[in-house]
């Protein structure tokens, strides 16, 4: 692996993203538009936009992050870039490493507007730091990144691609205990949420902005969850090949 | 070895000379494209050697020695094309200086600034084309670079690459029309995966007694 390609493929993403100002405005609008919209939907609850606004903060990069590298990456398959780069002395960790830089950045940039939004304008408080929201929203950008590289080797048009989407997110969503606390799901749910990373990633988020820890407990998931993004790129690293039938 | 699940190039034997401008010529679906990639090391092979510069198709050292250009130009569509042959030459460890140079070697400086995929089907083979020009490989693995591309860029390309091969690089070129193989030093035809001549052009002409290399081709494959 060396730096200097690692960061030409981080700037070279960031560029690609760049010349599409479109893609870039809806990844930054649509989260802070959404949690808006949560805040007037639960009007009438406002405990319940308390409760779940918080994590939301942090669980929207890892939507996006899946979807724009799943796209991007199954463009790169498509188009022959991939083949061509895999014909260069660039190391997969390399690709891989830049591709992860560039959309942490976007990451941060993204959670920062969405708390900005959040704790600023809508008045939704955090008990533990902003700081952390967005750190625990990074590594879970990072997660969508590394789980949608992955997925984008099993999808042959960017059709397949975006029905991953449901496929592989709703279901985390729904069993990471945002909705429903999880013991109170039928018990076979509640073994399989403790398979999956986002639940982590939501005790994250939880444990910071409703109880205000930023204690070990917390950092244990955080490590689970980078666990989890090593396992997924170590799966997506051995999609990438350099011999082809 | 197989694509698709059909067997394609069954028996495949020959040497590329170093320093010539070598044409592989045929028929689509002869099997150039699948012996390029044999080449290159982005084919799985599933049987016999392949040795290019001294070492193993596909070695890691090869990737800086040796340059391809697929038939479909592999370039990003949502960057210019200076953007994208920055970073080309980055990953290629080729100093910077080198982009605008090749985009000049081939005709794209009044282009330079624009997205690729706003660029013509000519245009963007031709960033392409640049890209494999800039790290300045000693093996140059072309799959037709020429197609629909102006009559006099073609003669220009076709000079630049007699120009490269004179500084002691070879050149593998392939091709499906004939009258680009009177530009080579060396010809191989192929036919249904098997290579059916492998010599110069002069030989190839005095030994089949055609009158021009399309008669020649048109001799050899119907001896067969």
């Amino acid at each position: 692996m060396s730096p200097a390609r690692t960061f030409a493929t981080a700037e070279r993403v960031l560029r690609q993203l760049r010349h599409d100002r479109r893609t870039l405005a809806l990844v930054f609008v649509v989260p802070p538009f959404l949690l808006t919209l949560f805040r007037y939907v639960f009007d009438g609850q406002p405990e319940t936009f308390d409760r779940v606004g918080g994590p939301l903060v942090g669980i929207f990069p890892f939507t996006s992050m899946f979807l724009v590298t799943s796209i991007a990456m199954l463009r790169e398959r498509t188009s022959g870039t991939l083949e061509r780069l895999m014909s260069m002395p660039i190391a997969k960790g390399d690709l891989l490493g830049g591709y992860g830089l560039a959309f942490a950045c976007v990451a941060a940039v993204q959670a920062s507007i969405t708390s900005a939004v959040a704790f600023g304008l809508l008045g939704l408080d955090t008990e533990g730091p902003v700081w952390a929201v967005v750190l625990i929203a990074v590594a879970n950008a990072l997660l969508g990144m590394a789980l949608g590289l992955f997925l984008s080797a099993f999808a042959a048009t960017e059709f397949q691609a975006v029905q991953f989407m449901p496929a592989v997110v709703i279901p985390q969503i729904l069993l990471c205990g945002l909705l429903v606390p999880r013991e109170e799901m039928a018990e076979p749910l509640e073994w399989l949420s403790n398979l999956l990373p986002l639940t982590y990633a939501y005790d994250a988020l939880e444990q910071v902005t409703a109880v205000g820890e930023t204690d070990a407990d917390v950092w244990i998931d955080v490590g689970i969850v980078a666990g989890c993004i090593v396992l997924a790129l170590a799966l997506g690293s051995a999609t990438l090949r350099r011999r082809t039938p | 070895m197989r694509r698709g699940g059909v067997l394609v190039l069954p028996g495949v034997s020959l040497d590329i000379r170093a320093g010539t401008v070598t044409g592989l010529l045929g028929p689509s679906g002869s099997g150039k494209t699948t012996l390029l990639r044999a080449i290159v090391g982005v084919q799985i092979v599933e049987a016999g050697s392949v040795t290019v510069l001294g070492q193993a198709a596909g070695a890691p050292e090869l990737r800086r020695r040796v340059g391809y250009v697929t038939q479909e130009p592999s370039v990003y569509g949502d960057m210019s094309v200076r953007e994208n042959l920055r970073y080309f030459a980055r990953v290629l460890g080729a100093p910077l200086s080198r982009v605008d140079e090749a985009i000049d070697e081939v005709d794209l400086r009044a282009r330079a600034e624009q997205l690729a995929r706003t660029l013509s089907g000519g245009e963007r083979s031709r960033v392409s084309l640049a890209t494999a020009l800039l790290g300045r490989p000693e093996l140059l693995v072309l799959d037709e670079p020429t197609v629909g591309l102006d009559p006099v860029l073609r003669r220009d390309l076709w000079t630049m690459f007699h120009e490269l091969a004179e500084t002691g690089r070879t050149l593998l070129v392939s091709s499906h029309v004939m009258d680009e193989a009177e530009r080579c030093d060396e010809l191989v035809l192929m036919r249904d995966g098997l290579i059916v001549a492998a010599e110069p052009p002069g030989e190839l002409l005095a030994r089949t007694g055609a009158a021009d290399l399309e008669d020649a081709f048109l001799a050899l494959a119907e001896a067969k």
